[in-house]
């Protein structure tokens, strides 16, 4: 029924789109002086009475598919006998949910009881209000129209009229974005808060006991939500083993790309490194954990390191410096492009080598540069998921040593929310907390890194 | 084309160079002299190829991978395009000042310190300061900037930042001094004290410089050159090419008919 | 110029042996400097080679099947249906197929032919295929009949030269007579998600990330696009743009798992009964996606040089005219490029799909939007995560199946860019 209504209306828009577009082309032909030359073309006419068909159509549309399910819901339940009728809401929805899915025909029958004997007043009901719903769009659809079409005169700003939606259209698109920055912290704070109402956030931040999996049913442990380890295993594996391996790599790469490769093979190894960017992380959990994991681990043995484990730190940061590697060196690259050429020149000129330039000249004037690159690869690196949630471990381990496992705050997000769905358990609440944390961290790290990047910037400009 | 055989000591002699971009050509079978203690000016209209000429002078033109030269191009009678002549070491022996002041961003110090130090002049502090000191008093500068030495280089003025430069180039201890307009980024104030510092420092270097402006030419240069598209149309002594000149092309570049 | 006599220097004599050594010194430093930085690309290139290589060579197997020949006489064997009460529709068929009991004359019949351990040459989902064989030609139940049935994975791995010796063997010994042989396996590519991994395909996993793709591309196009128009050309200077521009670039960067967790409070919350639906995965990455639209468009119209505005303006075109008609038909190509990009990356991503319940074991391809679905990405997370040796291959596989499409996106972006980018 709805899919009628919205293809009526969207038919009705057309046909007044035509229709006002032929009134306007009818006083528009032949009459060029300026003084009765209309304001509009006969396109912004139409497209004019075609919004007003549309819009206020759609947005009836939306109220009704909001309003419409919860009164055909009454109209089902009141048709029961009051003593049948379940009182859990829980068990109202479920009930619902099968009538609803029985009367589509997606199910031949229910488990609840009653389901079976409410599918006829469901279509009664279903049919009624969907019936009245569809009548009052199109009313207004065709008011909308005829309102619109009523307006179509020469001295009409029609594309002023236009236009202006066009403009609201396209700030609403853009607010979007704030709405959604508005989402994820309003989200994070309103679930981290209930999970703080349960468990202290001091102890939360600053226990070193980690063990949420103890907590079952109604009996919370909160001694056991001491995210310390979680932390400490997030920078060992993001921030340390990933940057020991990225740094180095990422800035030697940029820099034998800007300064000594041949522009022919630059195009080519550019492009290539860029590649190791645009692996998916799932493929670079796997390869971790299938590829790189067993050997560390067998070598770690062997050189006499029994706890070795095969969810290594090593193995993940390892991987996941591999991963960031070409974004370190990207904007390397880009920092020491932005060194004007004149240094570059100006050291050659007094005897330097290359390298002697790149050190003590290119580096050091772009190191702002480089070190907001670097912070952006942090933040980049403790936000990452699947590569420890695949070759990390879930122990969590307050050590130094590369080769045992450790565990990280993405990794018991992920480990938090799939285990069960009750959404009222600390345990998934958790999950919330920690997600808030990281966050405000990659946030901190943008904002610091993009600053210094832009002062770095305008040094040069 | 050379016609200066006088009392002064040959330091570069250029022979017969050609300089090629790809397949373009920038200069044709250009020869010259720099002399000790001589200032010798290249003029001439945008594009003629003066900057490209001074740039093989101490091989800066290696930077750029298209660039090709041919002929031959002396100092002290070596071959500086010879596999024996060491590029690092050339371009110590032979400075360059650029036309946009370029001081790195590190302190006033560094700044002059960075020469001597990539090729080990000094062996200890008190030498490096002398070194900076000397280099700097050179310049011109050393009274605007003896108290903070420590600041950043980028943070002087326009003038002070060309003399830095300058500065720079005289730590190495250089015979030959390039100077690609020097002035041309500058206000008139900051341009005369340049003028006035190569007009001291003439005495110990061969300076070569590179400028748009023809009062320059007459007023720091003994020797000036004409480039015209990408040849060396006169070559003589300041004084006749501006009053004298031989060629009908001079003539009408210094009148003013064109560039 | 008066110098005091303590600072002459000797000039610096270049020749010395001491300058020689410094030199020669430098140079070596030079070389080593180089070769370093030669050395930091190649072993990056080389961990890409050999990570692609290494899902090539174990994926390229997951695309063949071992079948092995299995003889059943059907009407001595335990399966008691009569092939005349095949008619009627297919759901009837379907009806009486799924009351009838296979596995159990089909182990038989491999007992029969290979012998007491016969059960455990032929995959678990063996029966499958001699249901449908049937469904297919009812006639079969009045004869002998040889069908190809899948192999377990341990002849599977036997046949591909792995595994336990005595194994091994015994598939050489029956590849001799011809009673077990190896193809593509098509259904790999048709199928979905399965229990046993000798039948597991990755359609569906396909299906479900083509329809989250259409959500996501349909939310985060026309949002990105309009966002950097308005941004770029027509947002006032003021606090609110400021508030504006610093949430997309924050966007760019935030975790995407923080997104997944956004797309199941929001999301989950209002339509509680859309989890593991295409659609809330679609608009759970069209909000990861969008900010990456927004930078690469505003760059695109950035580029757009202000001339051509002029131009359009000084002949009496709207403002709006303006950038429809003229910004935004040469921006077209930069924003197209940062929204393949942008795809890409939604493509390929796993973290967020997995907060929003994309996990759930699917067996069949999701037929609309609103269905539960997995895609590649999670199907492979799945499937790494099964301990069955039979799942190595398949998740290889499922991964060079997801590289080659990311690749071809790719290429697709670079060539864009090259083709239609006009520099101004």
């Amino acid at each position: 029924m709805i899919q009628i209504a919205i293809f009526l209306v969207i038919g009705l828009a057309l046909v007044g789109f035509a229709v006002g577009r032929g009134r306007a082309t009818a006083f528009s032909v032949g009459r060029t002086a300026a003084a009765v030359r209309p304001h509009s073309r006969p396109n912004h006419h139409g497209a004019h009475v075609l919004l007003w068909t549309l819009v206020p159509a759609l947005l009836l549309l939306l109220l009704s598919s909001a309003l419409v399910p919860p009164l055909v819901n009454d109209a089902v339940l009141s048709s029961l006998p009051a003593a049948q009728r379940p009182q859990n809401p829980m068990d109202r929805a479920a009930l619902l949910d099968e009538v609803r899915s029985i009367a589509a025909g997606e199910s031949s029958g229910g488990f609840i009881a009653a389901s079976n004997s409410l599918v006829p007043a469901y279509k009664v009901a279903s049919a009624k209000f969907n019936g009245i719903a569809t009548g009052l769009i199109l009313l207004v659809a065709v008011i909308g129209g005829l309102f619109g079409f009523s307006r179509v005169r020469p001295d009409f700003r029609a594309r002023t009229k236009v236009e202006r939606l066009t403009m609201t259209v396209l700030l609403l698109a853009s607010l979007i974005a704030i709405l959604t920055t508005i989402g994820i912290v309003g989200s994070l704070l309103f679930e981290s808060m209930r999970f703080f109402s349960m468990v202290s956030p001091l102890s939360f931040l600053f226990g070193t006991h980690w063990s949420p999996q103890a907590s079952t049913g109604a009996a919370v442990d909160v001694t056991a939500f001491g995210a310390i380890p979680l932390f400490w295993g997030t920078v060992f594996i993001g921030a340390i083993i990933a940057m020991l391996v990225a740094i180095p790599f990422g800035l030697m790469s940029a820099i034998y790309l800007t300064q000594y490769a041949d522009p022919r093979v630059r195009t080519w190894l550019k492009p290539t490194l860029e590649l190791l960017a645009g692996v998916p992380t799932v493929v670079y959990g796997y390869f971790a954990a299938l590829t790189i994991a067993p050997p560390l681990r067998d070598f770690a043995v062997s050189i006499g390191i029994s706890s070795a484990s095969s969810e290594s730190a090593l193995a993940a940061g390892l991987v996941m410096g591999v991963m960031i590697i070409p974004f370190v060196s990207s904007m390397a690259d880009d920092s020491i492009a932005a060194v004007p050429q004149a240094m570059r020149d100006g050291s050659l000129a007094m005897g330097a080598t290359p390298s002697e330039t790149i050190k003590r000249v290119l580096v050091p004037a772009a190191l702002p540069g480089i070190v907001g690159g670097v912070l952006l690869a942090v933040s980049r690196a403790i936000g990452e998921t699947m590569i420890v949630v695949m070759a990390a471990g879930l122990a969590a381990n307050l050590t130094l040593n590369p080769f045992a496992s450790v565990t990280t705050v993405t990794t018991q997000i992920v480990q938090l929310m799939t285990g069960d769905t009750e959404f009222d358990s600390p345990k998934t609440l958790a999950a919330f907390a920690l997600g808030l944390v990281l966050f405000l961290v990659t946030l901190a790290l943008n904002i610091i890194a993009l600053r210094v990047v832009k002062k770095y910037r305008e040094a040069y400009d | 084309m050379t016609n200066t055989q006088d009392t002064s000591t040959l330091k570069m002699t250029a022979r017969n160079v050609d300089i090629f971009y790809g397949d373009k050509q920038a200069i044709k079978n250009v020869s010259i002299d720099v002399s000790m203690e001589h200032v010798t000016a290249f003029i001439g209209p945008s594009g003629c190829g003066k900057s490209t000429f001074l740039r093989t002078l101490n091989r800066m033109n290696d930077t750029i991978s298209s660039a090709r030269v041919t002929g031959d191009i002396r100092l002290d009678g070596e071959d500086i395009y010879s596999s024996s002549m060491d590029v690092v070491q050339l371009r110590a022996r032979v400075g360059m000042v650029f036309q946009k002041p370029n001081p790195f961003p590190k302190s006033i110090y560094e700044n002059i310190a960075y020469g001597p130090r990539i090729h080990g002049l000094a062996t200890g502090k008190s030498e490096m300061d002398q070194i900076v000191e000397k280099s700097l008093k050179r310049a011109g500068l050393w009274e605007e900037v003896k108290d903070r030495l420590q600041d950043s280089g980028t943070a002087l003025s326009g003038g002070q930042q060309q003399r830095l430069c300058i500065a720079r180039a005289i730590a190495v201890d250089p015979e030959v001094i390039l100077m690609d307009e020097p002035s041309s980024a500058l206000d008139p104030i900051a341009t005369a004290k340049i003028e006035e510092l190569i007009h001291e420092l003439r005495g110990r270097y061969a300076i070569v410089i590179v400028t748009h402006n023809m009062q320059q030419a007459a007023r720091v240069s003994q020797r000036t050159a004409f480039f015209h598209l990408g040849t060396l149309v006169e070559y003589g002594e300041t004084s006749d090419i501006f009053t004298n000149p031989r060629e009908e092309k001079t003539k009408d570049y210094i009148t003013g008919r064109y560039g | 110029m008066t110098e005091p006599t303590t600072m002459k220097r000797q000039p610096t004599d270049w020749k010395s042996p001491d300058m020689v050594q410094r030199i020669k010194r430098r140079y070596a430093a030079e070389r080593r400097f180089k070769a370093m930085g030669m050395v930091a690309i190649l072993i990056s290139v080389a961990f890409l080679a050999f990570l692609l290589i290494s899902m090539a060579s174990n994926g390229a197997r997951g695309f063949m099947r071992t079948d092995v020949r299995l003889p059943i006489d059907f009407p001595a064997s335990t399966l008691m249906v009569d092939p005349a009460s095949f008619k009627g529709s297919s759901d009837d068929v379907d009806q009486l197929l799924a009351g009838l009991d296979f596995e159990g004359p089909v182990a038989a019949a491999a007992e029969q032919a290979y012998g007491a351990e016969g059960g455990a040459l032929l995959a678990d989902s063996a029966w499958l295929i001699v249901r449908d064989a049937i469904k297919a030609d009812p006639t079969l139940l009045t004869r002998k009949a040889e069908l190809w049935v899948p192999a377990s994975s341990d002849v599977d791995i036997a046949y591909k030269g792995e595994g336990e010796k005595p194994m091994r063997d015994r598939v050489a010994a029956m590849k001799q007579a011809g009673q077990v042989t190896s193809g593509f396996n098509l259904g790999f590519l048709t199928g979905a998600d399965a229990t046993d991994p000798t039948i597991v395909g990755i359609w569906g996993a396909f299906k479900g990330s083509l329809l989250t793709m259409i959500v996501t591309l349909l939310f985060a196009f026309p949002v990105g696009v309009f966002s950097a128009i308005y941004l770029e050309e027509y947002a006032p200077r003021n606090r609110w743009t400021d508030l504006i521009e610093v949430s997309i670039n924050n966007l760019a960067a935030v975790p995407s798992i923080i997104f997944g967790l956004l797309g199941l409070a929001v999301f989950l919350g209002l339509f509680p009964t859309l989890r593991s639906a295409p659609i809330i995965g679609g608009m759970t990455l069209a909000l990861m996606t969008m900010p990456v639209i927004v930078i690469a468009g505003r760059n695109a119209i950035k580029a757009v040089p202000p001339s051509i505005r002029d131009a359009a303006l000084g002949i009496g075109a709207s403002p709006v005219q303006v950038v429809f008609h003229h910004v935004l038909p040469l921006a077209l190509p930069g924003i197209l490029t940062g929204t393949i990009i942008g795809m890409a990356r939604a493509l390929g991503e796993t973290a967020p799909l997995l907060m929003v319940g994309m996990r759930a074991f699917i067996s069949a391809p999701p037929a609309s939007f609103t269905e539960p679905a997995t895609v590649l990405p999670v199907q492979i997370f799945l499937w790494s995560d099964e301990v069955s040796r039979g799942f190595v291959e398949k998740t290889s596989a499922a991964i060079i199946v997801l590289l080659v499409f990311l690749l071809a996106m790719n290429g697709l972006a670079i060539y864009l860019r090259n083709r239609f980018e006009t520099r101004w």
